[in-house]
């Protein structure tokens, strides 16, 4: 073996062993949550609060509602952070989940063209959404089972509107996460539902703004999870119940409701006492 | 300013600013990527070798194969590297997904077809001319093998720079089976594809930027050491 074939495995080894010391000796959790914490910075702010004062890094995976408890289910995650009651109550009732907390709300904002040729402004999501639909509007759909694009199709059911029925080439569904639905938006000129958080974070707005906010049926509920150990012996029982029981606690909603971006809050604890 | 010259003020920013953060992503990207075309060579190229000198039954399918496989998409490999090690898969004991260690597995199945098969094409030109010379010589399969590969060396390395070039660049399989996480298995791409999320369009540009920068600095060494090598062993 010629020297620098030599040092070039030596080289490899220390990379590997790099790579396996890196995660050997810290004590951490998975936690599977949605594009909206992370996208709109919530876990940047939060996280290292935690982590300075347990010691416990959260290593967080960020995907859709839908495939954030998919993750769960196959036991990829100990703690689940989501926002689809309906979806979490029934990973829970399959035996996946202990306990689902309540921990924080925002709201979700329709969003659309500035010069609105729809003329879905208003107070009212149902109603907006109808006249986008009667004016055949570019809608982007996140079509991805995201905890915003479960409410988006409860929204279009309350308004009275078969989506199935009336669905053409102005409704665009991208599957895809919040912000690239949103980039997807800015260029096509197009209405979409978005969670404000990642609405505030987002920074490729072009002539996008809110048209519909405060509407009581906008309001968007966040739950946390502990996976059942039950069903997966390894899940970090008592490190994830330590970091669900710190984020309902007074601290943790403080945390929570610290995170501004320009001043403006963007999420609301409300985990009951 | 339009989004293309603020990319490059703040490319520029950021590379000045040396942020302990990108610092971090930078390397690991380059130890998962380097690691991956370092497992990549050593099962790519003797495979690649052995089917270009071999002669055995099935020759023109796996050769085939080998070609095919060099258009695996990311995303597919990633998924497969995602069943196999979540702990719902088979090697869900060892508790590899969304680690940096499952990034290299991904990568090394995305780039070691592409190692064997150009590896094999190089090496059954070199075979074709010099193969009565070896067999007058005495070489068995597995000596004119490793002869063929240490002849043809100097081709390979752009063998192993193009495979490079795929692992450090490629999104969707570290993105399934390293889960983006902060700090752990965030790397440049993933890192280029969250901003783009975010809107950030300039600053993933940036990054995109300074991620070429890195390849062309990796590639420019690898040549100089081709080149160094040529002259004092070619």
């Amino acid at each position: 073996m010629n020297p620098s074939r030599r040092s070039l495995l030596g080289l490899a080894a220390a990379f590997l062993l790099g790579l396996s010391g890196a995660h050997a000796e810290d004590k951490f959790i998975t936690v599977a949550s949605t594009t909206s914490t992370e996208q709109s910075g919530l876990f940047g702010h939060l996280l290292p609060i935690y982590t300075q004062k347990t010691g416990v890094q959260v290593r967080v995976v960020a995907l859709g509602t839908g495939q954030a408890l998919d993750t769960a289910r196959r036991g990829d995650a100990d703690v689940v952070f989501v926002h689809d009651k309906a979806a979490e109550e029934k990973f829970i009732a399959e035996g996946y989940g202990v306990e689902r907390k309540e921990v924080m709300y925002n709201d979700f904002i329709l969003i659309g063209p500035k010069d609105d040729a729809a003329k879905a402004t208003g107070k009212d999501i149902l109603d907006g959404l109808r006249k986008i639909e009667a004016a055949k509007a570019p809608f982007v759909s996140r079509g991805d089972k995201s905890g915003t694009h479960a409410a988006e199709l409860r929204y279009w059911k309350a308004a009275g509107i078969d989506l199935e029925a009336v669905k053409g080439a102005w409704y665009k569904e991208t599957g895809s996460g919040m912000g690239p639905a949103l980039n997807t938006a800015s260029s096509m000129n197009a209405y979409l539902l978005a969670d404000r958080g990642t609405w505030l974070n987002f920074k490729n707005r072009v002539d996008l703004k809110i048209l519909v906010e405060g509407d009581t049926r906008l309001f968007n509920q966040y739950g946390v999870i502990l996976v059942n150990p039950a069903k997966h012996a390894h899940v970090k029982k008592e490190l994830g119940q330590q970091f669900i029981d710190w984020l309902v606690s007074a601290e943790g909603q403080k945390a929570i409701a610290d995170y501004k971006i320009g001043g403006e809050q963007l999420f609301f604890p409300n985990a009951k006492k | 300013m339009s989004t293309l010259s603020e990319a490059f003020s703040t490319s520029f920013a950021l590379m000045g600013g040396l942020d302990a953060k990108l610092l971090g992503i930078v390397g690991l990207s380059l130890k998962v990527s380097l690691t991956a075309v370092l497992f990549g060579s050593l099962i790519g190229l003797p495979l690649g070798a052995a089917v270009a000198v071999g002669r055995f039954a099935g020759q023109a399918p796996v050769t085939v194969l080998l070609n095919a496989f060099i258009g695996l998409p990311a995303v597919v490999v990633g998924l497969l590297v995602y069943l196999l090690l979540s702990r719902a898969g088979p090697l869900g004991q060892f508790g590899l997904l969304f680690t940096p260690t499952a990034m290299v597995i991904a990568q090394t199945a995305l780039i070691t077809p592409l190692i064997a098969a150009f590896t094999r094409q190089i090496v059954a030109d070199a075979w074709r001319e010099y193969h009565e010379q070896l067999q007058s010589l005495g070489a068995g399969t597995l000596r004119a093998t490793f002869t063929l590969l240490h002849d043809t060396r100097f081709s390979l390395v752009t063998v192993v720079l193009a495979a490079f070039g795929r692992a450090i660049a490629e999104v969707g399989a570290v993105m399934i089976v390293g889960g983006n996480i902060d700090g752990v298995t965030r790397v440049m791409t993933t890192t280029i594809a969250l901003e783009t999320s975010k809107g950030d369009l300039p600053l993933a540009l940036a990054l995109g930027l300074i991620l070429v920068g890195i390849v062309v600095v990796v590639n420019a060494s690898a040549h100089l050491t081709r080149q160094w090598a040529q002259r004092h062993y070619g």
